[in-house]
């Protein structure tokens, strides 16, 4: 049964959409959806497992070998954010049916699951796959649907995020389809492990190169690397917020695990750090991009936009500590694609709840917030906590390792940059706090009651893991670590 | 000179690829701007193409007369991306749609002025 | 119990406490039992260990591993014994106060106070019985946010205003300086245990152990050295209890025990004397001893007052760290245990004043050592010992001090500390005289005052720690024998 697990991962969400439009029915479809995310994540952590006990698993789709048909090649790295992907769909979906039924019309919500459950195929299936060709299959699956999830949201404005996106999201994976393209030109083959053999021998040629550069650019369109990042606060404001949740702890860092495949295992760290020197570029990028975006969250009067921009500054760190290029930078990355997507999951589900409670994710709606809704707002607190990189939580695990890595290669500016961002950090979560704490409600609103358990529950489950996993790093780490050195010596 | 004339394709890939990019950043309407956007991805489907081209070579078909035969792959690559490019059309013009509903417009200036509040 | 049992089981008490306090709110009578019997209990766990450090022993308990080679571990020496007996004793004190305080002036949100309040003291003893850089800065920023409930306790927008000073600054200096020196030390010596002699030497050049230094001494803010110093006034606008126990002793003592512990197990005496990095420290302490004490006599609000007085007393510990010498840093740590005692008398007197009089300044005090004469005589005695006179406790640590910088062929020190005594007198003593010998303003001829002494449950604790000030005096003997098997 094992051995078929890397292709039930997919089947599972990918069967699960059309069931869900079958249905016809909101409440079947969302028991439907929930049941796969569940089984789903199931069958990720048992993947985990596997491959942490026995090695990288090869699967070959349709019994066809490797460079005719198309592997699922599953090692430390990807069954990590595999799990992240699950996890993240599972509780995003544990806390979305009355998210849902508040904010999304009766007749159109068997239609949401189904795209929802298409989204987790796509994230899924470009983390599973080891075919380059297939990756920007499973990344148009996850963008389509992804325009569709935001176009739902209830405000018009939505409409015109989600068109923005689609425009950018499809530059960006159209760059990444030419790259792939000049990348079977001079190799003849789409196998990623092929593809790492094949290269070296025509490093040198100009197909190769631009073939890198339209990758970068595709891929850092995708995952909103500063200055590409103009579609994410306004898709992310606007999402209905179940979908904010689940986007924003997962959509980018599957962009970012692509890139760093890509880098390392396809290109290589020879070809993509000594020769082009990718360090330098990505690493400035994500420093602006840290404080410029930490800077702006803190301007921001809508929480939800107030977070996307945290989002994009956060994705800063991650690629900062690709960029090291060392490994306890790749370490302190991984492991923060991880940790952050925890923490931004829960972070927005709390907004969820508000937007469930209040109507609104404005600032101005917390206001008494820390009495009305004494659970979640601790909740967010924790979170917040975990953006600033508290010790104890997971935020900071990261944090140490990229202030180390900094120091490590000599990037002081670095380290100043990342540390004056956690100040910034502060100020933006302490603002919400502030409302939610020190200013009264409203006399004549309507009073607020404590989110319902359905919502406070998978809140309070990522929350927690932000904390066990910001104490009992072992398994993270751990994870990040031999995914790490498995980059870096795997093709070095 | 025979050279650039055997890359003939080639130029017209990239004249594809700019137009298709001016257009989709320099319009307002969103229509065209998804028009940009097909003649964007076009460009692409071309250079996946040309690259599977072999000189002299005919269909890939099983047959023993055929010696050289053009690269199949690249086309089947192509199909799959061929509807990806349709899908996204067809949801962008959808949106396109719904956009015309709400603002009763599609000209992306007048859309910003809505959302600051400015009548026209 | 065995003493690596005790390490593991203290932190946890208060801990416990917080949860029960939150768990009996309803019933405010059982929740302040609850309060005291933790504090007693705590004290009855923690002060048996003070004979066995005295002999020699140094009981160690690692909790867990959380990155390897960082674990969250506990280890017992002289001054963390110190700081940890202050702590949790005068906890118990505080409770007491703090209860007749809130009470008398039927506070809102007062489980949320006393939860808060148990969990900075766990985070406290975590500190003090902290085996690495690593757990002390965790309990260092869990003793921040802790008190920050505490410090905007009230809600109201100066609370707000003084909350954002308050972990504006501490946040500041612990994220940007006191992180990077942490990770820096890590990256250079691969360890982050408090060994005595210190883990640096041989490690790095002189200029990289004069940055680690002020790193260190600056990014722990709690230490109120200036110019970060700005948060130890705004945090006053916290109810008084919480000033006295958290802005005289815990959160304060913690700032300046980090600075200690890291000069004397993390960097080494020797190691400072020989590269002579400590000579700007030593002149960044004694310019906040002088300048702090200066803008104290200019304060009208008693609380900002004794605030600037605490900046300044801080930084003779800090200048005793800094001064690298043996007697030096005995001093400046005895220091630790008696000034929390003055202080704290202090303290609990401008409080007591205001639960009786609801008068927070000065100029407004005179004459009432009449009608709360208890009160300021013990303000008297507090005063006393904060200026370092006999047959007080403050005088020994100053004594040792003066010592320190003679040993260490240093005038300027000496020359700080006799001009400091000279302020504190000119600052401290005026209060309590003017409060017994002027008459009180605005009263008509014949008419008395209206007021009486603060509440009982305000007035044993202020007896109690002015009483501790003078035991201290005799026995700064023990105290001395405790710290003696430093470093």
């Amino acid at each position: 049964m094992i051995a078929e697990h890397p292709v039930i991962q997919i089947l599972i969400p990918l069967l699960g959409a059309p069931l869900c439009v079958l249905t016809g029915r909101g409440v079947l479809a969302y028991w439907l959806a929930l049941a796969c995310s569940l089984a789903s994540l199931f069958v990720a952590t048992r993947l985990l497992a596997t491959v942490m006990a026995t090695g990288p698993i090869v699967y070959e789709l349709g019994g066809w070998a490797a460079p005719w048909g198309i592997e699922y090649r599953i090692g430390p790295l990807n069954s990590f954010v595999l799990l992240l992907v699950a996890l993240l769909g599972a509780m995003v979906m544990l806390a979305a049916k009355k998210s849902v039924e508040s904010e999304i019309p009766g007749d159109r919500r068997h239609f949401f699951y189904a795209a929802m459950l298409l989204c987790q195929t796509g994230l899924l299936g470009i983390t599973i796959t080891g075919d380059a060709f297939n990756v920007f299959v499973f990344l148009e699956i996850a963008a389509l649907s992804s325009y569709v999830l935001i176009a739902m949201g209830h405000q018009r404005r939505a409409l015109y995020a989600s068109y923005q996106y689609l425009i950018m999201g499809t530059i960006g994976s159209t760059f990444i389809l030419i790259s792939i393209g000049l990348l079977y030109q001079m190799t003849g083959t789409l196998n990623m492990a092929d593809l790492a053999a094949r290269l070296p021998a025509v490093g040198d040629t100009r197909t190769v190169l631009v073939s890198f550069a339209f990758f970068m650019v595709g891929v850092s369109l995708k995952m909103a690397l500063f200055p590409l990042h103009m579609w994410l606060p306004n898709a992310y404001t606007y999402a209905p917020s179940i979908v904010s949740a689940f986007l924003a702890s997962t959509a980018t860092k599957v962009a970012v695990y692509v890139m760093i495949r890509f880098l390392f295992s396809i290109y290589g760290p020879a070809f993509a750090f000594d020769r082009i020197g990718v360090s330098q570029i990505l690493g400035s990028l994500a420093l602006v991009g840290i404080v410029i975006m930490s800077a702006a969250a803190i301007f921001q009067n809508n929480v939800k936009r107030l977070l996307a921009y945290s989002s994009v500054a956060q994705i800063g760190y991650i690629v900062l500590g690709i960029s090291f290029a060392s490994e306890n930078g790749l370490t302190g990355g991984i492991v923060h694609l991880f940790n952050h997507g925890l923490m931004k999951g829960a972070l927005f589900l709390v907004v969820a709840a508000v937007v469930y409670r209040v109507g609104s994710s404005d600032l101005n709606a917390f206001r008494g917030l820390g009495r009305a809704m004494p659970v979640t707002m601790f909740l967010f607190v924790l979170g917040g906590l975990g953006m600033i990189g508290v010790p104890l939580t997971v935020g900071f695990i990261s944090k140490w390792y990229l202030i180390l890595a900094a120091i490590e290669t000599g990037h002081w500016l670095a380290v100043a940059l990342v540390l004056l961002s956690s100040l910034l950090a502060v100020i933006y979560v302490w603002r919400v706090v502030e409302f939610a704490y020190f200013q009264p409600r409203d006399r004549d609103s309507d009073p607020v009651g404590e989110a319902p358990l359905s919502m406070l529950v998978p809140t309070a489950i990522l929350v927690l893991a932000t904390i066990v996993f910001g104490i009992n790093t072992e398994w993270t780490v751990g994870v990040a670590r031999a995914a790490a050195v498995f980059l870096l010596g795997g093709h070095a | 000179m025979s050279e650039q004339f055997g890359l003939f394709n080639y130029w017209v890939v990239i004249t594809l690829m700019m137009t298709g990019f001016y257009i989709v950043i320099a319009r307002q309407n969103l229509v065209k701007k998804l028009i940009g956007l097909n003649i964007f991805q076009t460009s692409v489907f071309l250079l996946f193409i040309t690259m599977g081209k072999v000189r002299g070579g005919t269909a890939p078909i099983l047959d023993k007369t055929i010696e050289i035969y053009s690269n199949p792959l690249p086309h089947v690559l192509i199909l799959t991306a061929i509807v990806v490019g349709l899908a996204t059309t067809a949801l962008g013009l959808a949106i396109v749609v719904r956009i015309d509903h709400v603002y009763e417009t599609i000209e992306e200036e007048e859309i910003h002025d809505i959302e600051r509040g400015i009548k026209r | 119990m065995s003493h690596e049992m005790t390490l593991l089981i203290a932190p946890l008490v208060p801990l416990i406490g917080a949860a029960l306090v939150s768990l009996t709110g309803r019933s405010p009578n059982l929740r302040e039992t609850i309060s005291i019997v933790t504090g007693v209990v705590l004290l009855l766990l923690v002060a048996p260990l003070a004979p066995a450090v005295m002999n020699g022993a140094r009981p160690e308990a690692v909790v867990w591993e959380v990155l390897p080679g960082l674990p969250i571990a506990f280890a017992l020496e002289p001054l963390g014994m110190l700081f940890a007996l202050v702590a949790s004793g005068l906890w118990i004190v505080t409770t007491l106060y703090a209860i007749g305080y809130m009470r008398a002036h039927d506070e809102p949100s007062q489980t949320r106070f006393f939860a808060c309040f148990a969990i900075a003291i766990a985070a406290s003893v975590g500190i003090a019985f902290a085996a690495n850089l690593f757990t002390l800065f965790i309990f260092y920023e869990a003793l921040t946010l802790s008190t920050y409930p505490l410090v905007t306790h009230s809600r109201t927008n100066e609370a707000m205003r003084a909350g954002r000073v308050y972990l504006g600054i501490l946040f500041t200096t612990s994220i940007c300086f006191l992180l990077l020196a942490i990770i820096w030390t890590w990256f250079l010596t691969g360890t982050l245990d408090f060994t005595p002699g210190g883990i640096l030497a041989g490690k790095a050049d002189p200029m990289t152990i004069g940055i680690l230094l002020a790193l260190f001494a600056f990014g722990t803010g709690k230490a109120a050295l200036m110019p970060f110093h700005r948060w130890l006034p705004a945090a006053m606008v916290a109810p008084t209890p919480v000033s006295a126990l958290l802005h005289a002793v815990a959160v304060v003592k913690a700032g300046v025990f980090t600075v200690m512990k890291v000069v004397v197990y993390i960097f080494g005496l020797d190691l400072l004397t020989e590269t002579g990095v400590n000579e700007w420290l030593i002149y960044v302490a004694s310019g906040t001893i002088v300048l702090a004490s200066l803008i104290a006599m200019t304060k009208d609000n008693l609380k900002a007052r004794l605030a600037y007085s605490t900046i300044s007393q801080l930084s003779y510990i800090v200048l005793g760290a800094a001064l690298a010498t043996q007697a030096s840093m005995i001093g400046g740590s005895m220091h630790i245990a008696m000034h929390a005692f003055g202080k704290i008398t202090l303290f609990f007197c401008a409080g007591a004043i205001y639960v009786a009089t609801h008068k927070k300044n000065i100029s407004d005090m005179e004459g009432l050592g009449r009608a709360m004469p208890i009160t300021f005589a013990a303000f008297f005695i507090g005063s006393l010992s904060v200026i370092g006179l006999p047959p007080l406790g403050g005088m020994w640590s100053k004594w040792f001090l003066v010592l320190g910088a003679a040993e260490a062929g240093r005038m300027i020190p000496i020359a700080v500390l006799m001009v400091s005594s000279l302020l504190n007198v000119a600052y401290l003593l005026p209060i309590p005289l003017r409060a017994f010998f002027r008459a009180p303003k605005g009263l008509a001829p014949g008419e008395t005052l209206t007021f009486s002494e603060a509440p009982l449950l305000c007035l044993v604790p202020i007896c109690v720690t002015a009483i501790g000030c003078i035991v201290l005096f005799f026995y700064a003997d023990s105290v001395y024998r405790l710290l003696e098997g430093m470093g």
